[in-house]
């Protein structure tokens, strides 16, 4: 509680400090700013996707919009807020019902004026707000949903997306597999029971029986979302020996699931390939990340982080604040901050004065800018969807005190290996056997 | 009264600012929800499990849509109605014959089987991540961009209007008078030869409907359906506003139906952190000191003439 | 074989689990005539001051076996404390008026603690497993199972004994029999009502912490913790009768083995096993299994 507090008291501290370092009207200003530019950015503030997903992902928004504010973001951000604009972020959760949030998204655009919105963890609501973000001509860039269905299924103006979407965890992590155990002969999977542990599932299965058909099904799990206990299933899979499991699951499931399977030896029995172990480190007490587990985090992230400028210089800050190396989330919604200013700049730098949303839109198609752990490429979707390398590790040690893991046998997949070609659909490509992939 | 407030929301709409125009229609179609279990909570029913037809509602129109190719707004409407009706004609011949808590449950166990199907069959229904709803024309018309949202929004008020006067020519009829006789004591109904299960299956099949109704306009309105529709915190909202709003006049539920969206959306805007707190003390403050709802202020205040017609209070 | 058995071993976890978050719902309901969704944040409750004293004792360098009794004692904290308080502050007020009415104030009251833990906690998880390691593992048809779930056993079984003797046997649990009875013949005959009312919630809150503090060492403890309990302890009450002990038992029973049996047998039913059941019972016999038929007064 008191360390609750006065983090707050630093925050607020610091975000006046930020206010009084932002000069009134900087003359770097193009002609025709406003004085401000808002974004509203929404993630899971209540509910039990907030402690892994929403609160770091705001974790991250919240300090680099600070830090974009006082011009102390490293080059090629070194100029403060936006085109020498200072940013206003309006946080909003998204938690509630679908219909709420397309309520809340209008009312930000409508009632809270902002420029531009920024985030969106869950799929479906990314899939709904997407279409409003078209009809309310808002510049909306979805941070950390995965489903491909986005960009694939419909072609969208004033939507983007900076991450990649969720194919390369389940296909990346299906080939690192194979890799580090070639000899596989048969494999199981325990996910949750709605879209996103259905699609990554479907994807693993596949790209596992594209690659190497003879590989058998041993058992797939279904516990229905935030279940929470998992002795049954942790007792079949034990029963049934497979020499892969492959999992989805996310946040507290994670958690609890990573509880009971310790104790009786499931990770040392068969080899188990998580997709979101990032999870894992996210503060709080008395948790682990168990040795000789496959570790995902859904791209480059946490301790697959590249070694970049911004990417020393975040991961810095946000320990230094936060307490532990960022996890996807807060580098996902990071990106989606810096795209939009890059695209922003890169529209006044061609306009010579403030962009209209059209103008900024046609500067953030098919760019290429540096985001917080390496280059993001939008090059998906008519320019609107990012492509990302993603790789995975076999944890060998964990440190709970810095919450950190060491991984061996590290392998990185290139973008060409683990995302689609453009204008072909993810699931058609994995099944036509990744035409024009280029793989280790 | 009804129709003044029908005309005095029409006038104003187009001047409210966008987003208020959009929550409006909103909670017009989920007051024709909350409006059918309303109906049946004067026979002294109540369903926790309505949400499966409001997502019958909201389903039949996507599926519709993507396979039919239907697009005319006021056709998707009505055949959202017949979807919700067609399924509650169905289940109601099993629940009409259930009373009290063990209704309540019953229809909780099937919504969330209904659940579970939206979630399970994922190839035709896009399982938790949804089912997109395109644009719907008016009158072969797609608005103009801008008058988008008010064309929704008359659809949402016209549709409201009807069904209001009709709910309210319903209650005053014979089968109106007939439910509250139920509530009060089913057997002497029974006894004085009143057609006891007809009525109740009658009403039910009726409150379906309306939520089949509410749930395609929902969906017209908010673009995307998903199974969280069918769940059971969905239907337990429904009947929240049935008692926030008072189901004691078909005013009620549209007076409720709109303040609590209202009331939430100020409560995510001003603490987007403790919006629940806010949302749950508000709720708590209605429940103890108006326990008829919010209509009942407005009752206090009017007229008595005709009370027997408007309103119907507790016994005991 | 070792799946018959792993099927009759994880049912049996899966019941116990069950039994003692449901126990406390069906004690209020035949009490008190209140299906408490505030049952669901209770669990809660428990779960995160379980944790967070048993991190704390930890700490200090208490050794796992004392964490137990910690348990017990935050269970304990919770229900005696919070019991009272919501009974006496909020229910009180709408006993007269309709069962829904009372059901959704306790929603109401079921929202604010939700943010009240937030604010108490954070969002941050809470892993406190020790007490779930230090117990070991046992062999069951050759496949390693945690040993804490038969502790889970043991405290499910007493809490039922207990509460089923305190009500037979007890002077209390006779007045209580009788307010179940008739609340108004019972007042007649000079039963404090409210004070019954109030002792009743009180285990009953105790009975929801205790589930919650002892799950605690199993799980991650979240925000949303308390939501999945509701659904399932109303399921399993509505299964075995409102109000109804023995119910509660035989529907955990029937849901636990069935839910262990889908987990092992057909993993897609996993989701709907709970309320299909609970649908083909209420369909067949709509008082539950053990529920008594309400009379039709004229």
């Amino acid at each position: 509680m008191d360390r609750r507090g006065s983090l707050l008291g630093v925050v607020l501290l610091l975000t006046v400090v930020s206010w009084l370092l932002v000069p009134g009207q900087s003359s770097a200003q193009p002609p025709g700013a406003p004085r401000e530019v808002r974004i509203g950015v929404v993630s899971f503030l209540s509910g039990p996707a907030a402690p892994h997903s929403g609160i770091p992902s705001r974790q991250g928004a919240q300090l680099l919009i600070e830090a974009l504010n006082a011009g102390e973001v490293p080059r090629p951000y070194n100029t403060p807020g936006i085109g020498g604009v200072p940013i206003r972020a309006v946080y909003v959760d998204e938690a509630g019902p679908v219909d709420k949030q397309v309520t809340e998204f209008r009312r930000l655009v409508l009632d809270a004026r902002v420029n531009v919105v920024v985030g969106y963890i869950s799929s479906a609501n990314c899939l709904a707000i997407a279409p409003v973000a078209e009809e309310l001509r808002t510049l909306t860039v979805f941070s950390v949903c995965g489903i491909q269905r986005v960009f694939e299924d419909a072609d969208y103006k004033y939507v983007f997306r900076t991450r990649a979407h969720q194919i390369i965890d389940a296909l990346g992590i299906a080939r690192y597999v194979l890799l580090v155990k070639p000899d596989l002969k048969t494999i199981a999977g325990i996910n949750q029971d709605y879209a996103w542990g259905r699609d990554s599932w479907a994807t693993f299965k596949e790209t596992i029986l594209q690659l190497k058909p003879d590989v058998r099904v041993v058992a797939e799990l279904w516990p229905p979302l935030f279940s929470g206990e998992y002795s049954a299933e942790i007792a079949r899979l034990l029963a049934a020996k497979p020499d892969v499991i492959f999992t989805s699951l996310w946040g507290g499931d994670l958690e609890s699931f990573v509880g009971q399977a310790t104790p009786v030896r499931l990770f040392e029995e068969s080899l188990v390939a998580m997709t979101v172990a990032d999870n894992l480190l996210v503060p709080g007490p008395g948790r682990f990340v168990p040795r000789g587990i496959v570790f995902g985090a859904r791209g480059l992230y946490g301790p697959l982080t590249p070694e970049t400028t911004l990417s020393r210089w975040f991961g810095g800050r946000f320990r230094a604040r936060y307490g532990y190396f960022p996890i996807h989330d807060p580098f996902n919604y990071a990106n989606s901050i810096l795209g939009v200013k890059a695209a922003f700049e890169k529209a006044i730098a061609a306009t010579r004065r403030w962009p209209t949303v059209e103008e900024v839109v046609r500067a953030f198609e098919y760019l290429e800018f540096e985001g917080a752990a390496g280059r993001i490429r939008l090059a998906l979707g008519n320019g609107h969807q990012a492509v990302e390398p993603v790789g995975f590790g076999i944890v060998r040690s964990f440190d709970p005190t810095k919450r950190e893991v060491t991984l061996e046998r590290v392998i990185r997949f290139r973008v060409e290996c683990v995302n689609p070609p453009a204008g072909v659909k993810s699931l058609d490509w994995i099944r036509r056997g990744f035409p024009g992939a280029v793989c280790p | 009264m009804q129709w003044a407030i029908v005309l005095l929301l029409a006038i104003v709409a187009p001047l409210l600012p966008g987003w208020t125009v959009f929550l409006l229609s909103v909670a017009l179609a989920k007051a024709l929800v909350v409006l059918g279990i309303g109906l049946l909570m004067r026979g002294g029913l109540v369903s926790f499990g309505h949400g499966m037809y409001y997502a019958a509602g909201a389903y039949g129109v996507a599926f519709a849509m993507k396979l039919m190719g239907i697009r005319e707004a006021l056709v998707l409407a009505v055949l959202g109605l017949v979807a919700g009706g067609l399924l509650a004609s169905v289940l109601g011949m099993l629940l009409a014959r259930y009373r009290g808590l063990f209704f309540a449950m019953l229809n909780l166990a099937l919504s969330m089987m209904v659940y579970g199907a939206l979630l399970k069959f994922y190839w035709v229904t896009g399982g938790t991540d949804g089912m997109a709803v395109r644009q719907a024309t008016f009158g072969g018309f797609v608005p103009p961009a801008g008058l988008l949202r008010v064309a929704y929004f008359y659809l949402s008020l016209g549709v409201v209007a009807i069904v209001v006067s009709m709910a309210h020519r319903l209650v005053r009829s014979p089968m109106g008078y007939l439910l509250r006789a139920l509530r009060d004591n089913e057997v002497r109904v029974n006894y004085m030869g009143g057609w006891v299960e007809q009525t109740i299956y009658r009403v039910y099949v009726l409150s379906g409907g309306l939520a089949g109704l509410g749930g395609s306009l929902v969906v017209l309105n908010v673009g995307h359906a998903v199974p969280d529709f069918a769940y059971w915190s969905q239907s337990g909202e429904f009947v929240f506003v049935a008692l926030f709003g008072g189901y004691g006049h078909v005013l009620g539920p549209l007076s409720g139906s709109i303040l609590f969206e209202f009331v939430r959306s100020y409560a995510y805007k001003v603490s987007p952190y403790t919006w629940q707190l806010l949302l749950g003390a508000m709720l708590a403050l209605v429940i103890l000191f108006l326990p008829e709802g919010l209509w009942s202020l407005v009752e206090r205040r009017m007229a008595r003439r005709d009370r027997w017609g408007w309103s119907w209070r507790p016994s005991s | 074989m070792t799946q018959l058995a792993l099927i009759a071993v994880g049912g049996l976890f899966s019941a116990s689990w069950l039994f003692l978050v449901s126990l406390g719902l069906t004690l209020i309901y035949g009490v008190l005539r209140v299906l408490n969704v505030a049952h669901g944040s209770l669990y809660a409750l428990g779960a995160y001051l379980g944790s967070s004293m048993v991190l704390v004792a930890l700490e200090k360098g208490h050794g796992v076996p004392v964490s137990y009794l910690i348990l017990l004692g935050a269970a304990l904290l919770v229900g005696l404390s919070v019991g009272p308080f919501l009974e006496r502050v909020f229910l009180r007020r709408i006993y007269q008026k309709e069962e829904v009415l009372v059901l959704l104030l306790t929603f109401a009251i079921f929202l604010m603690l939700e943010d009240v833990m937030k604010l108490v906690w954070g969002v941050q998880p809470y892993v406190v497993n020790a007490p779930y390691v230090a117990l070991g593992v046992v062999k069951v048809g050759g496949v390693r199972q945690p040993a804490y779930p038969f502790l889970l056993t043991g405290i499910a079984v007493t809490m039922g004994g207990l509460v089923w003797a305190g009500m037979a046997r007890t002077r209390f649990g006779k007045l209580v029999t009788s307010v179940i009875e008739d609340r108004e013949i019972s007042a007649a005959l000079g039963v404090n009502v409210p004070r019954i009312f109030t002792g009743a919630f009180t285990v009953g809150a105790v009975l929801a912490a205790l589930g919650g503090a002892f799950t605690a060492p199993m799980i991650s403890v979240v925000p949303g913790v308390a939501v999945e309990v509701i659904v399932l302890g109303f399921a399993v009450v509505a299964i075995g009768g409102l109000g109804s002990i023995e119910g509660a038992a035989l529907g955990s029973l029937l849901v636990g083995f069935l839910r262990s049996a889908s987990v092992h047998l057909f993993p897609e039913l996993d989701l709907v096993a709970i309320y299909l059941v609970m649908a083909l019972v209420l369909l067949f016999r709509p008082q539950g299994l053990f529920g008594r038929a309400e009379m039709r007064r004229v």
